[in-house]
This record gives structure tokens, C-alpha cells and sequence, in this order.
């Protein structure tokens, strides 16, 4: 198809005529069926337009126009033919759709329309919402709005291997993202594809919503995840996250994603069996187009700006929700701030999950210990205050605090009381070991954890009594603070 | 048939820069040395700038507030205005 001189750009609305315009296919029976009420309505008096997306031949001495590129139909939301739309100076005043008589003459201003026809019948489809055109109607008539650059690849290129050789994966294959499947992607959300989300470090570059939209397609994200990823993007690149901090330590750190309030089942995100594991694509693929994100836009890559000494795993994706439905108590994000109900997202600098077993407990005391004595030993048994933990309380590990009457707030106060630690077992050269806290904190009581510094979450499997910790990074103004943001990017 | 697909980098207009040449002796030039705030790395800094005032260069330390973030954008143009020679590294 080539564009003739003045050839309206797809992407712009064509302009409706003025008085009434009828939408209609060949290809269903009502659009048939209203042929007589289309030619009593062209008697009418008032100019009356009729667009046909197929074939137009049915109409018989009707003049008609033809919308066979579906630009009318796609442009004016046209889901159900037959429609009849009045408009007046250019502007859509009042449309029905399918046959029903009273809206007709209402909408047409015409008594009487064809007695002999049932009073109503339901239209049919569109062909502009039809689910094996609706990619490639997007492209045409909405491609222009993104702004990335395009990159062709040859016939003979396999696509797979052509984005791992321009170095744009994490190591795993990832989704081409072609128009159609970013366009798509971008239906998740209502911002527009040319707002700025964030300034992502190390390179410090503006990303957009679309560059957002393309790493998650790579990512193999749903369009649904996307306002997940965006508010993720959001958090990430703050000041007080410091993912540029993150992303450059020698420590096994990377972000880590908790996703709180309903959406999270909406999504189908996984809380229960392997909640850490493989398995789940919103679970998955939203913590990788995070670390896609910061890796193609903010040119974070290991070797370059990323020096982990030894990384882990999850710095491919780490990112799962709370069980709040099994969940005996309020939720992390209500702790941190968010009004129940509510979406939110929690970033947290941690490193890989490490299993805490303890299947004899039966008290609260018990089991409060036991997860002590595995807490004190986390990065360093010798070293404290500086590193915030998350952890994750098994459904059987809850249910003893539980069934004792523990809410949240005494599971931590009691975690915190028995993190405390005499300064002379931690100063350096103690236990034999050089490393430690200086020696002038010695006559000192010191908790392991800062106040606030444990972020309990409840989630994993009905079976096993087990709890799980993920170590933090430096905590503070140095290093990072956890982050909670409302799902925001809708 | 061709496939097209979207570039998902930050697109950076990267312009080209030259090299300046290599001075032939520090001697009378100024030269930055950037403290990153790493525990013990001044003790090192204090070393070259000892060696970098024997051949008569002339020396401006700088800091970093922490090691973890970017240098702030004014530091980088105090640097950038106040030298003629920068010393970059990176270590552990």
C-alpha cells in the first residue's frame, strides 16, 4: 500500500460526516436484516452515511462508503454492527448499537422504522475488535506513537539469537518485542507510552513508559503485570533504594519484589507451594523486567557497573506476593503504611533466600528462639545493625505464633529481644575470628537488627515447618532502604 | 519475511570524543585525585599524592560522600574545572 499526497495519517480519527452514520458488515445477519430501515432513513430527509467493512453489495442501490482498512470503525470504537451514530458540527452526539426499534428512531429522529421487522435483534462483532486483527490494527493505527528506534532483522536471522548477541538478555532467551506484542503490552496501562517512569542508573537515562512496556515484553510479562513493573521501575530508581548501589556492590545482592493487596491473585501471582520457586510467569517475569530494565536502559551489566563478587540466582528475578488470605495477620504493606486492600509493592535489597527448619517447636517461645539463633548468624554472626532481613513465615511455622495469640507486632518484638547480643562477643578478634564490631563497643548491648529492620511476610506452602530469611544489603543513608510504593501505574 | 523489533536500550547519543594527548610531564600541571570513601582509601591516595608532588605535579583531593552512590553532578564540575589531569581508577 504506498500513502498518496494528503493521504490522512493512520493514526488520525477520520472525521465523521454530519447527521447520521451506520457502521455495517455483509457478514451478519442483522446488518442484513436493517437493509430497509437503512433505505427509509436515506428518504428521510437528513444526510445519512453508511460504512460497510466488507462487502457492500447487500446494500444494492444504497450508496455506501467503504471501510475496508477498518480506520472508521477502529478509530470511533465501533465493537458491535450494526451502529447508528447521529453527529452534528464533526462530534458524535448519540449511537446505538445493534437493531433495537425505540433507540433507532430515537437516535434517527424517524417514526416508524420498518413495522414488519422484529422489535430487536443483537448485532454482531465488529470487525475492528475481531481477536485475529486486533495486533495488527494496533500497529496500523496506533504504531506511530512509539518512539523507539526500530531495528529490522534480516529474513535469515534468528530473532532469539540476534538479541543475545547485541548482549539485551539476562542470559535466558527473551520475547522479540515486535510492535504488535509492545502495543499490546502497553494496553496494561493508561499512562502514555512517552512518559518518563524514572532516571535509571548507572547511565542515569530517562526511560519511559514504552522502553518500560519493551523489556517487560522481553521479560514475558502480560500487559496485566505492567502497572506491577512500572511502580517496581518507579521505587527502584530512588534515592533511597539506591539501586545504582545495589547493582554496583560486591555483595550477593540484587532487588527483591513483594507484592501485597488483591491484585496479586488477580495476576495469578503464586503465595503458596515453591512461592520462591519456578514456575509462576507473574512471579517471574516481573522481578526479570526489572533487572531487564536496569540492564538495557540504565546499562547495568555484570563486569561493567555490576561487581558482585559471587551474585546469586534471584538477581535474574526475585520477586513474590505475601498469602494474605492464609495469613493471620496484617499484611507488610499495612505495616509499612498502605491502607488494606490496596496494591503495593516493596523493594528490598537482599540476597538469596536461606531456609530456617524447625519442626519440633510447639510454643511461641520456642519457635521465636529458633529463629533467633538462625537470625544472629545472618551475613556474619559477628556483625549487626547494618543489614535488614525479610522474613518469610511458613503457614505452619504462623500457625504456633498464631495459635498463642501473636500478632505481628509481638512476633517482632520478641524476634528483636532475642537478637541482642553482648558487645564483647562481637568486638573483632573475639571467638577467635578478626572480623567483628569495634572494640569500644564492647561493654555494650547490641540488637542485631535496626528497629524496623525485620520485614516479616507471611507466604509458602501448607506443608512444612519451615521459615525462610533473605539477607539485606547495607542498610541507611549509605546504602538502601526499603522501599513501599502503591501500584500506581494503572 | 523481515521482522522489525523495538530497541530496548536507553538509546544514549553517544557523542564521539577525542583523546587530549598525553602530557609529557606533570610538572606544573594539576591533578585530581577522587576519593571514593572506601574505608583505607585515603592511605593509598596519601601514597600517589606524595609521588605526584615529587615530579611537581600539583594535587586537588577530592571526596565522594559515599562510596555506593555517583559522585554528585557539582563535584564532578569542581573536578572537571579545577584539574587539568584526572587519575581514575576503581578497586575493591
Amino acid at each position: 500500500m504506498s500513502a498518496e499526497p494528503n493521504t490522512p495519517s493512520p493514526t488520525v480519527a477520520p472525521v465523521l460526516p454530519d447527521g447520521l452514520v451506520v457502521v455495517v458488515k455483509q457478514d451478519c445477519a442483522t446488518c442484513r436484516m436493517v437493509v430497509p430501515v437503512l433505505e427509509q432513513l436515506s428518504t428521510s430527509g437528513q444526510p445519512v452515511t453508511i460504512y460497510v467493512q466488507d462487502d457492500a453489495s447487500f446494500l444494492g442501490s444504497l450508496p455506501s462508503r467503504a471501510d475496508g482498512d477498518l480506520a472508521v470503525s477502529w478509530h470511533h470504537e465501533i465493537e458491535t454492527v450494526p451502529t447508528l451514530i447521529r453527529v452534528v458540527d464533526g462530534k458524535e452526539t448519540n449511537r446505538t448499537v445493534g437493531w433495537l426499534r425505540p433507540e433507532w428512531e430515537q437516535v434517527s429522529g424517524v417514526a416508524a422504522l420498518a413495522p414488519e421487522l422484529p422489535a430487536m435483534r443483537p448485532g454482531c462483532g465488529s470487525k475492528s475488535v475481531d481477536p485475529d486483527l486486533a495486533d495488527e490494527l494496533r500497529v496500523r493505527f496506533t504504531g506511530s506513537k512509539l518512539r523507539a528506534r526500530r531495528i529490522e532483522l534480516a529474513t535469515l536471522e534468528d530473532e532469539i539469537e540476534t538479541l543475545y548477541e547485541r548482549g539485551w538478555t539476562d542470559g535466558l532467551p527473551v520475547v522479540p518485542p515486535t510492535e504488535a506484542r509492545v502495543l499490546r503490552m502497553l494496553e496494561g496501562t493508561s499512562h502514555a507510552p512517552d512518559e518518563v517512569v524514572a532516571i535509571v542508573p548507572p547511565d542515569l537515562v530517562e526511560i519511559t513508559v514504552e522502553k518500560v512496556a519493551i523489556n517487560a515484553v522481553m521479560a514475558g510479562c502480560k500487559p496485566e503485570y505492567l502497572p506491577w513493573v512500572l511502580t517496581a521501575v518507579q521505587a527502584a530508581c530512588t534515592d533511597e533504594f539506591n539501586i545504582h548501589g545495589v547493582l554496583a556492590t560486591t555483595m550477593p545482592v540484587g532487588p527483591v519484589i513483594i507484592c501485597n493487596g488483591p491484585g496479586t491473585q488477580a495476576i495469578g501471582m503464586n503465595s503458596g507451594v515453591n512461592v520462591l520457586g519456578q514456575g509462576n510467569r507473574a512471579n517471574l517475569t516481573i522481578g526479570r523486567a526489572l533487572q531487564l530494565v536496569i540492564r538495557n536502559v540504565g546499562g547495568g551489566r555484570p563486569g561493567g557497573v555490576d561487581r558482585a563478587a559471587h551474585g546469586n540466582p534471584g538477581k535474574i528475578s526475585f520477586c513474590f506476593p505475601e498469602d494474605e488470605a492464609g495469613s493471620p495477620w496484617t499484611s507488610l504493606a499495612s505495616e509499612r503504611g498502605v491502607a488494606p486492600g490496596r496494591d503495593a509493592i516493596t523493594l528490598f535489597a537482599g540476597e538469596g533466600p536461606k531456609v530456617i527448619v524447625d519442626q519440633l517447636s510447639r510454643t511461641p517461645e520456642s519457635l521465636a528462639n529458633s529463629l533467633a539463633a538462625a537470625l544472629r548468624g545472618m551475613t556474619h554472626p559477628k556483625l549487626v545493625i547494618a543489614f535488614d532481613v525479610i522474613l518469610i513465615l511458613g503457614p505452619e511455622h504462623a500457625r504456633v505464633f498464631a495459635e498463642a495469640g501473636w500478632d505481628r507486632a509481638r512476633i517482632l518484638a520478641e524476634l528483636h529481644e532475642r537478637t541482642q547480643m553482648p558487645g564483647s562477643d562481637l568486638i573483632r578478634g573475639a571467638a577467635g575470628i578478626a572480623e567483628g564490631v569495634p572494640e569500644s563497643l564492647r561493654d555494650q548491648t547490641l540488637p542485631k537488627f535496626r528497629q524496623g529492620g525485620i520485614l516479616l511476610v507471611h507466604a509458602g506452602g501448607g506443608a512444612g515447618l519451615f521459615s525462610t530469611m533473605i539477607g539485606g544489603w547495607l542498610n541507611g543513608a549509605a546504602g538502601s532502604h526499603p522501599v513501599t510504593r502503591e501500584v500506581s501505574w494503572r | 519475511m523481515t521482522t522489525t523489533i523495538l530497541d530496548p536500550t536507553g538509546e544514549r547519543a553517544v557523542a564521539h570524543r577525542t583523546m587530549v594527548e598525553r602530557p609529557a610531564t606533570l610538572s606544573g600541571l594539576t591533578v585530581g585525585l577522587l576519593d571514593i570513601s572506601k574505608a583505607r582509601g585515603d592511605v593509598f591516595l596519601d601514597r600517589l599524592e606524595q609521588r605526584l608532588t615529587e615530579v611537581g605535579a600539583k594535587v586537588k583531593r577530592f571526596k565522594k560522600p559515599t562510596f555506593t552512590k555517583p559522585a554528585p553532578v557539582d563535584l564532578r564540575h569542581e573536578i572537571a574545572s579545577q584539574c587539568q589531569v584526572v587519575i581514575e581508577a576503581l578497586a575493591d
